[in-house]
């Protein structure tokens, strides 16, 4: 039955067993918050309520509270919205493309992955929600519902229109999956419960598995099918966030390249923040035989290869305002490097196109230290990259009498902190409640992955 | 159903496991369902189990977000408000690609999962037969319904000890 490979590190170290699976993993969720969790959650429960606080400040005094001018009426708010969005691409990718390429090693990751693709797209949510500045009268704006407020329905022709469709339904599907990833390991932990409201608490949630084989022949149905469902779907939403951009008239953002550029550049913030969260959640949870360093490998050598493609696209850019003789595109380029923001742009290509290649080495990628400052720098650049594409190409507006500048104000910098404050409260919440890795799915790979396996 | 009492083979390895359920099978035993921390590969083909028809479930919910996103796309622009929006057509196909494919997407992969929760009595109201705590951690457990095999209990004991079973238990359920 099991074949035989001599090649391939074992991707679940130290000889588990199967019950140890269950007890590592279990254990996290059964014990008592320690001090470090406390701790952690405190600080970001500062932030939500500090940002929180500023939130306020927007919805009572209105979206003039931003920095915004006429000229650029876009800046920090989809910026964050982008860059979360973004990051928010890694989990289902990991959980769905990478279970379609047969790749074992997602297994360990795929659920903190999805979770934290969860969280960074409710984070996201949050930017076109409040831009609305009256989010209560935003879901007849959002929404084909019936209304009297003029025009009676929502133009879909407008990209913002099916970015709206695009970013509920991959929240949608990408909750659904994760959360059917979910019950066979609420069924374990509602088992090994003692006490009876966790019990109860648990057994909702497992709705009653049973462990079948049955039910486990329609759940790995239902899987692969969603697993086929979520790829496109993953693709498509960083398309159509890009199409906000690519579909308009502004020099620097009507570019065909946009949509397969976002997409790696959304995979390469994706991996990075999975990087982050994964290299600290294995060492303050003991996980290094489950997240070994051929893990965090794997993901180094996605970020490379997205990294040089968000590279090639940087460089495709440059060649083609210069290559297509439109002077418009020539002189927004030409601005974004040696313009008033040419630091924004020097961050960007130092973060995104040069550091990441220092994963060529093999000593750096398997360093996790290394891993780790890069993961962030990443992201930093990631950020500086949206920011650099949106407000680069607005402030030199058509006349040069309106050319502005955009300088953020505290209520900018407090809503982006609502924003972090609200990501980690969900994933400190999750990663004490909730089973940190698929328990079933390593189950299943123990015997031909583990090292016991010969 | 009022009492339903079952024997309960409990294997520690999955390729043990199919190989018994194999033997058992053909020994004449009608096994009620196995029970297992993880799914094993190979196990609905050795209980006899079909290919489930959740994937043409999930084309079929597929078809319908697809039509509605279509009727209520030409619906809305087209028929009931119709407007000039940068001299494009009232009904401008391409505009609707996104939006089918969203839907058509989200209808799919709700449909499915809905389903599936459905036929295999998953809500957070049920109230499961655990047969073994320990099936959720490392045991899979073969369960064999009494009332509808005519074998009697030693032989059926016998049979799932030859197969590698770990421990043969009994267990009743009070199902009124």
């Amino acid at each position: 039955m099991s074949s035989e490979s001599v090649i391939r590190e074992p991707l679940i170290t130290g000889g588990k067993t199967v019950h140890d699976v269950t007890e590592d993993i279990s254990r996290r969720v059964e014990e008592k918050p320690t001090k470090l969790w406390m701790l952690a959650m405190t600080i970001s429960l500062g932030l939500l309520a500090v940002g929180a606080y500023t939130v306020f400040l927007l919805l009572w005094h209105g979206v003039g509270m931003w920095g915004l001018n006429k000229t650029v009426g876009w800046a920090w708010d989809i910026t964050n919205f982008v860059w979360w969005v973004g990051i928010g691409h890694a989990g289902t990718l990991i959980s769905a493309i990478l279970l379609l390429f047969r790749q074992r090693w997602r297994m360990s990751i795929n659920r903190a992955a999805e979770a934290m693709t969860i969280f960074a797209v409710i984070c996201a949510l949050q930017f076109p929600i409040l831009h609305t500045g009256r989010p209560w009268l935003a879901i007849y704006w959002m929404f084909p519902l019936p209304n009297t407020f003029g025009s009676l329905w929502v133009n879909f022709n407008s990209p913002l229109l099916w970015d709206v469709f695009a970013i509920s339904t991959y929240f949608l599907v990408s909750l659904i999956f994760w959360y059917i990833g979910l019950i066979p390991d609420f069924a374990t932990i509602r088992d090994r419960a003692k006490n009876k409201i966790s019990k109860s608490i648990y057994g909702a949630l497992s709705f009653g598995w049973d462990g079948a084989a049955k039910t486990w022949s329609r759940y790995e149905t239902v899987a692969l099918v969603l697993a086929g469902l979520a790829t496109p779907l993953v693709l498509s939403v960083h398309t159509i966030v890009s199409m906000d951009f690519a579909t308009s008239v502004i020099p620097g953002w009507h570019t065909t390249i946009f949509p397969p550029y976002f997409v790696a550049g959304a995979i390469f913030s994706g991996f990075a923040m999975v990087l982050t969260l994964m290299i600290v959640t294995r060492k303050v949870y003991k996980l290094e035989d489950y997240i070994t360093i051929q893990h965090l490998e794997m993901m180094n050598i996605v970020i490379i290869i997205t990294g040089s493609i968000v590279g090639v696209a940087y460089l495709t850019e440059l060649f083609i305002a210069w290559y297509s003789g439109v002077e418009a595109e020539q002189y927004a380029f030409l601005n974004r490097a040696t313009g008033p923001y040419w630091w924004a742009y020097a961050a960007m290509m130092t973060c995104n196109v040069v550091s990441p290649q220092l994963f060529w080495f093999k000593k750096i990628r398997t360093n996790i230290a290394a891993t780790f400052v890069l993961s962030i720098v990443v992201n930093i650049g990631m950020w500086f990259e949206r920011f650099v594409i949106i407000v680069t190409s607005l402030h030199r507006d058509f006349l040069p009498s309106s050319w502005a500048m955009f300088y953020p104000t505290f209520v900018d910098v407090g809503v982006y902190v609502f924003t972090f404050g609200l990501f980690f409260t969900c994933f400190f919440l999750f990663a004490k409640f909730f089973p940190v890795i698929n328990m079933a799915e390593v189950k299943s790979i123990i015997k031909t992955t583990g090292e016991k396996a010969k | 159903m009022s009492n339903t009492k079952f024997i309960l083979g409990v294997y520690e390895d999955e390729d043990i496991l199919l190989s018994a359920i194999t033997k058992i099978r053909t020994a004449g035993v009608k096994i009620h369902e196995v029970y297992s921390p993880f799914p094993v590969h190979g196990i609905d083909d050795v209980l006899g189990y079909k290919r489930s028809k959740l994937s043409i479930v999930a084309f079929l919910f597929g078809l319908l977000g697809t039509s509605l996103a279509l009727t209520m796309q030409i619906g809305m622009m087209g028929v009931d408000w119709p407007m000039i929006i940068g001299g494009k057509d009232f009904i401008p196909y391409p505009s609707f690609v996104p939006v089918i494919f969203e839907l058509t997407v989200l209808l799919a992969a709700y449909g499915m999962c809905f389903t599936f929760f459905i036929v295999s009595d998953l809500k957070p109201w049920a109230r499961p037969r655990i047969f073994d705590l320990r099936i959720t951690d490392d045991k899979h457990v073969m369960a064999i319904d009494l009332d509808h095999n005519k074998i009697d209990v030693a032989k059926i004991d016998k049979i799932l000890k030859d197969n590698g079973a770990s421990e043969v238990n009994q267990k009743t359920f009070d199902e009124t």
